[in-house]
């Protein structure tokens, strides 16, 4: 007798615990689906690089087309692509391209291909702290700051005398975590697919990276030039050792002086279905081509092809 | 009809009971269940790493962790390892002093009132959320460090051990209170009749009738140091890199490191999840969010060792005294 009571007992209490949890699940639901109701939303995530200009995007697409809100979320090129193999994202921003094993992949999960869009340009910029009399690096220069088998690490070597700014010699490589796509441009650009030497500050933003570089004296670091504060100042870079250098620029990135200039993409699963559509039309016309002005990056008609 | 109605009341009355007791029952049960599901799931998603590509030397023994290397991709933790291993060492050469030195003091020498404030201000240091120490280090002792030591970089190993320092000084006080209080007032009176002073009787009676409790105490410390990830990963300056030489003086505080946590925390949202081809195969991209998963098993079972440990000291000690 007492034995089936107890089983009765539990037995009652799980049958009200799934009620109240049944009952939790249920409010969730509700709360989440009246704020969305009418509206469509367009959910995209990639690059770090273009997470501001995404949601100045996002925010100015809001006065257009109030039906439709963008969404924006960042966390690195390569989890804007796989976020958009899995469906969780309608676009996905990207500061590289795709790589043949990530469009044979999506091919293979989603059956479509994946469309590019060229929305933006940027300048990968290199920073140096404002305090640093550094003016001109070679892209042989940064290889040898930051490549495996570089030997420059200490700012003398480049002739540049930190002692009279009362700082460490010691060069303060500044870089990224080692799945942003601006680490991998870099890496493909200026290290010739090489790999990072070991012992370099990697940062999880491009923002991060201007900040330390910022703070730190004997810094250098590689970040989307949209970046700059006034802590730190642009590096020129000069294509061959002894050439000129050229500060990133709308100028210099149009007329292909510039040597570290990317395009920032957007890419869609197929052709985009009619809103989204419409919204990378907006960004491609003039009006949200002035937003990528304004957010320091250079417009995607600016360049010839 | 009394009787009926006496019956029912008494039977809600123990169903209640029970539904009670056995939600009870159910909560206890499920932290058990928590950690093995948790430790499964880690372990799963290590587990194709540790079968195909996983060499002890190469793993433990060399700091190369090249990823997501175009041409040579080496899964080495010996960095982060040090790194780890260097951040705590300086945390719990800077906690333990401090820890011990509140312990005693609220224990033995505070008065009532004077207590209870040290106590909940040492609780409130508990209650900082780790991001904040993280800004600390980042904005205020990064400076600083860099002013009085000229360092070319003030995100270093020094800065994340003074602030994981700070962060365990709750934990380790707590239980080393605890430690020195469960000492029999015997003690301390017959060390006081034999005419010890204050210092003597701490010295020489409580801390070696404490030790096993302090030991503990300063094991989930050391715990706690090597599971934080937050403040580490914006403190140590992120930097894969030895602190160890065999030059003079061997240790470099000032050297910028990576920890096994910060490690896993920030490579783990963009590594890719893939799934083996038909053949079983995994494609070589596929191994990074594998080997971030056998750094978790590796910081999983060191902290696991630890606790445990920590446990049986503690055991140990209740049951020399009943």
């Amino acid at each position: 007798m007492k034995n089936i009571s107890g089983s009765k007992g539990s037995k009652g209490a799980l049958a009200y615990f799934a009620v109240i949890i049944s009952g939790l699940m249920l409010a969730g639901c509700g709360g989440t689906k009246q704020s969305h109701e009418s509206k469509l939303v367009i959910a995209t995530s990639g690059s770090d690089t273009m997470v501001n200009l995404a949601q100045m995007w996002a925010e100015a697409y809001l006065q257009v087309n109030s039906n439709v809100i963008i969404e924006v979320a960042g966390g690195g090129t390569s989890v804007g692509i796989r976020d958009l193999s899995q469906g969780v994202v309608t676009i996905a921003n990207a500061s590289r391209e795709m790589e043949a094993s990530e469009i044979e992949q999506i091919k293979q999960k989603t059956g479509k291909t994946p469309v590019e869009f060229i929305v933006a340009y940027d300048a990968l910029a290199v920073y140096a702290n404002k305090n640093n009399p550094v003016d001109t690096l070679a892209l042989s220069d940064l290889a040898g700051i930051y490549a495996e088998d570089g030997q420059i690490d200490k700012w003398s070597l480049l002739g540049i005398n930190m002692q009279a700014l009362g700082a460490n010699d010691e060069i303060v490589r500044v870089s990224r975590q080692n799945s942003s796509g601006t680490y991998a441009y870099f890496r493909e650009k200026v290290l010739l697919k090489k790999d990072f030497k070991m012992g370099s500050n990697d940062m999880s933003g491009s923002k991060d990276v201007v900040e330390l570089v910022g703070k730190t004296v004997g810094a250098i670091g590689y970040s989307g030039m949209g970046y700059h504060t006034d802590a730190v100042k642009f590096v020129k870079i000069a294509g061959q050792k002894g050439e000129p250098g050229f500060e990133p620029s709308i100028e210099n990135v149009t007329t292909k002086k510039y040597p570290l200039a990317r395009s920032l993409l957007m890419f869609t699963l197929g052709e985009p279905d009619p809103a989204t559509k419409a919204y990378i039309d907006w960004i491609l016309s003039p009006a949200g081509q002035e937003i990528v002005k304004q957010t320091g990056y250079i417009p995607a008609n600016a360049v010839t092809k | 009809m009394k009787k009926t109605l006496k019956i029912i009341s008494k039977m809600v009355r123990s169903l209640s009971e029970r539904t009670i007791v056995s939600l009870i029952y159910l909560c206890g049960v499920s932290s058990i269940i928590f950690v093995f599901s948790i430790f499964f799931f880690v372990f799963r998603e290590g587990a194709p790493f540790l079968r195909d590509c996983f060499n002890f030397k190469d793993f433990f023994m060399s700091p190369e962790w090249f990823p997501t290397s175009v041409a040579n991709k080496r899964y080495g933790i010996l960095a982060p390892l040090a790194g780890t291993l260097s951040v705590t060492l300086i945390a719990m050469l800077i906690a333990v002093p401090f820890s011990l030195g509140t312990a005693i003091f609220i224990a033995e020498f505070c008065g009532k009132k004077t207590r209870e404030t040290v106590k909940i201000v040492v609780e409130l240091l508990a209650a900082i959320p780790s991001v904040v120490w993280g800004f600390i280090g980042l904005m205020v002792m990064n400076p600083l460090i860099v002013r009085f030591t000229g360092a070319p970089i003030g995100l270093n190993a020094l800065n994340a051990g003074i602030i994981v320092g700070l962060m365990s000084v709750p934990i380790i006080t707590s239980i080393a209170e605890d430690a020195i209080r469960a000492v029999p007032d015997t003690y301390i009176e017959a060390a006081e009749a034999l005419g010890a002073t204050r210092w003597q009787t701490i010295y020489k009676v409580i801390l070696p009738a404490a030790k096993n409790g302090l030991l503990a105490a300063v094991l989930l410390g050391v715990g706690r140091a090597i599971g934080e990830t937050m403040a580490t990963l914006m403190a140590t300056g992120h930097s894969i890199n030895i602190p160890f030489t065999n030059v003079f003086p061997y240790f470099h505080p000032l050297d910028s490191v990576r920890t096994l946590t910060a490690t896993i925390a920030a490579e783990m949202g963009e590594a890719p999840r893939l799934a083996p081809d038909l053949a079983g195969n995994f494609p070589p991209e596929a191994r990074h969010y594998q080997a971030l998963f056998v750094i978790g098993i590796l910081l999983f079972i060191i902290t696991f060792i630890i606790n445990i440990t920590a446990d049986l000291i503690v055991k140990g000690i209740k049951q020399k005294k009943t």
